[in-house]
């Protein structure tokens, strides 16, 4: 185990896989010589050279298609979009082709693409940077949304993603890059996909959260832990397709519910699993499911972020009105 | 039996390879040392001293905001910025022959140009900054301002333009709209979709491609196989014209004549401006030592846009070092009193986005916008 950031994590995974597997390349908008715009791919090309790390032309369609097409030559394209809200640009890669291949081919052919791509708010970037948009993707079929919340999850996850012969589209946190710092063990490991995780054991109340949420509501869990309130804090690792069964099992453990988001409120990713657990754990619910999630805006320019997002008190807050519902 | 002379030239594809140079010479009126190389080229494009004077002015105002942005923006004063020393003649030059009722496409690097066409300082400050009345492109006396906010999305601003220009051929305008984008914009789709629908309805529309030599750290040798952006608008079927993005005279000869053949009803032009990004991609981390030499981007200093402006307005006789240092310190005392105008504006409320977003709030809106004005955001 060593301590390292969120995106030495990713970077990590990345020299892995490349070491792992000839048929792994990498490429995107700037990853080659500079690293990448976040550095997640910093020294890549020097170790493993131009041919298997290497920058496109600026044009995010024309990085999906040519994903799909190297799978036909046996190779295992991580392509990066440099920041997520520039996803528009290879919705019809992501949505329209890649996902839908293995369905058109009648299961015949494999599509082992990595989508990967910072998202996320709260560094002040211009607009369409900091846009969650896993809502989007994950009404997608015939594609997995992982968006990990801690460093070991992020290598993990990664590996796990590269193995997969399903694409999947992978979320880094923005934000959490270079805030968050953890554990991680040393080599190559995996961490399995569609599995959510217990992040903190509690029996008043379940926060289900992802990605940037995660350490949101851990802080609201602390909080609420000093006040006799014992959160447990569920992580979906997996936003799509949904870890059911250990939803399931934590909400009849706990049978209260909150769920926290970063994205705006309306449809997206806590929306599913309020629905979820409505349809198939009722009976065990004490309380209504509470949510929290950012406002039905656009996302707002850098000034006023930090009023717009989600906050460790709404979740207090949100926790507090559950817990004390009778 | 023999081919044809027509069929071997069709069937040479390094032919073909090398008559691209012969299809796109640059055009140039300008030398470095400020000389004129086609007096008949300057005497076309019709500017008088006074016209002179001004475009150089507006060269150094950009010189002197961008300055002042990047210092600002060291000092966290700023929000985003991406600077534009080294642009001044391809961004200034190219603007300067558009009017008020021609429409700007810009992207995030264009914020000159903008100001150049009546938008405030202060505006431009909380735009960066961002801060949504910065998006309102009104001038301080309530003018509007045809222009569209700083477009992020590569390309984007590129179809929309094209839009822009075939309403205003269907309303018969002697207007057009015009739009930058960089190197690297030309790789996207939007680019040559843009372009394609501008020229197939004829429609009146300038597209500037800044060709700065790099997208982020990609250089343009590596964007496209073509050995120039313009060519990518004869796929289109419109005329195309390299221009040296430093010699601000031959920009502007470039931009008015193509003006005038798009407001005109003919149909579409592209322009390649070749120039240099001097100064990093953005203020927010970007090394060029991590992708370009020292000594490279030393050489481009060499051809800094604004020596050769300085140099030929003073062989002219209409410029000096105190008529300079004047305005200099004129644009300066005007950038302090917009920053301080900035400074002062009122922080953005979230229950105004939420009333802004839908013209109609939904129900959970109305008790998003409730929440908000009770906690007084
Ligand atoms: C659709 C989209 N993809 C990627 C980006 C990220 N990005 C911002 S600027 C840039 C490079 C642009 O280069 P160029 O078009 O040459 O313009 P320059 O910055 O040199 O003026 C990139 C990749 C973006 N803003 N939009």
């Amino acid at each position: 185990m060593t301590e390292k950031t969120y995106i030495a994590a990713v970077q990590d995974a990345l020299d892995l896989a490349l070491t792992k597997d000839d048929n792994t390349l990498i490429f995107g908008e700037d990853v080659g010589k500079n690293g990448g715009v976040f550095r997640a791919t910093d020294g890549l090309q020097a170790k493993f050279g131009e041919e298997r790390v290497f920058n496109t032309p600026l044009a995010e369609s024309a990085i999906g298609g040519l994903a799909i097409g190297l799978t036909t030559q046996n190779y295992r394209p991580v392509m990066e979009i440099q920041f997520f809200g520039f996803l528009f640009e290879v919705m019809d890669s992501i949505a329209g082709q890649m996902s839908r291949n293995r369905f058109r081919f009648g299961g015949t052919r494999q599509m082992p693409i990595v989508v990967r791509s910072p998202y996320g708010g709260g560094t002040k970037t211009p607009e369409m940077h900091a846009d969650n948009l896993e809502g989007m993707v994950a009404q997608i079929p015939g594609i997995r949304v992982v968006m990990p919340a801690n460093p070991a999850d992020a290598k993990g996850l990664l590996l796990s993603a590269i193995e997969s012969n399903d694409p999947v589209v992978f979320l880094e946190n923005i934000h959490l890059y270079r805030s968050m710092k953890g554990e991680v063990p040393e080599g190559y490991y995996t961490t399995p996909l569609d599995k959510a995780a217990i992040v903190r054991e509690g029996q008043d109340v379940t926060i289900i959260s992802y990605g940037g949420g995660v350490p949101v509501a851990l802080k609201a869990a602390d909080e609420l832990g000093k006040q006799d309130i014992n959160a447990e804090v569920l992580d979906l690792r997996t936003v799509s397709p949904l870890d059911i069964e250990s939803i399931g099992a934590s909400v009849e453990k706990t049978g209260r519910v909150v769920v926290v988001q970063e994205a705006q409120r309306m449809a997206g990713i806590g929306a599913t699993v309020m629905a979820e657990i409505s349809e198939r754990f009722i009976l065990s619910l004490k309380a209504p499911i509470g949510r929290v999630a950012a406002p039905d805006t656009v996302y707002p320019f850098g000034q006023a972020e930090n009023d717009w997002m989600i906050k460790a008190d709404d979740v207090i807050a949100k926790v507090k009105e559950i817990v004390d519902y009778d | 039996m023999t081919i044809t002379e027509t069929n071997k030239k069709i069937l040479d594809f390094n032919y073909q390879l090398a008559a691209q140079d012969e299809a796109f010479p640059t055009l140039q009126v300008l030398a470095n040392d400020g000389s004129v190389v086609d007096e008949a080229a300057l005497e076309r494009t019709g500017l008088t001293d006074d016209q002179l004077v001004e475009l150089m002015k507006h060269m150094l105002f950009s010189r002197e905001l961008d300055i002042r942005s990047t210092k600002l923006a060291k000092q966290g004063r700023f929000g985003f910025f991406a600077p534009t020393a080294g642009q001044e003649a391809s961004q200034m030059a190219s603007a300067f022959a558009f009017n008020d009722e021609d429409w700007l496409f810009p992207g995030y690097r264009d914020i000159p140009e903008i100001i150049m066409k009546g938008w405030p300082v202060w505006k431009a400050i909380l735009w960066s900054r961002g801060h949504v009345q910065g998006n309102v492109m009104t001038t301080d006396d309530g003018k509007d301002v045809h222009s569209w906010f700083p477009q992020i999305i590569i390309g984007a601003q590129y179809v929309e333009a094209a839009g822009v220009a075939l309403g205003l051929k269907k309303r018969q305008k002697d207007a057009v709209a015009y739009a930058y984008t960089g190197d690297g914009g030309t790789s996207q789709g939007d680019f040559y979709e843009a372009m394609n629908f501008a020229a197939a309805y004829q429609a009146n529309a300038v597209f500037i491609a800044q060709n700065n030599g790099f997208a982020i750290s990609t250089p343009r040798d590596f964007q496209t196989a073509a050995k120039h952006l313009a060519a990518k608008g004869w796929a289109a079927g419109i005329p195309s014209v390299v221009v040296d993005g430093n010699d601000a005279i031959a920009v502007y000869l470039a931009a008015k004549e193509a003006r005038q053949w798009a407001a005109s009803g003919n149909g579409p032009v592209l322009i390649e401006t070749l120039t240099d990004r001097l100064e990093p991609h953005s203020t927010a981390g970007d090394d060029p030592l991590r992708y370009r030499t020292k000594d490279d981007i030393d050489a481009w200093w060499q051809k800094d846009p604004l020596l050769r402006m300085r140099h030929f307005l003073t062989q002219r006789g209409i410029w000096n070092e105190e008529l300079e240092t004047a305005y200099i310190a004129e644009v300066n005392a005007h950038i302090d009193d917009q920053i301080k105008r900035a400074d002062g504006v009122e922080k953005q409320k979230i229950s105004d986005f939420l009333k802004n977003t839908l013209e109609v709030p939904s129900q959970v809106m109305q008790e998003q916008i409730a929440i908000f004005e009770s906690e007084g955001k």
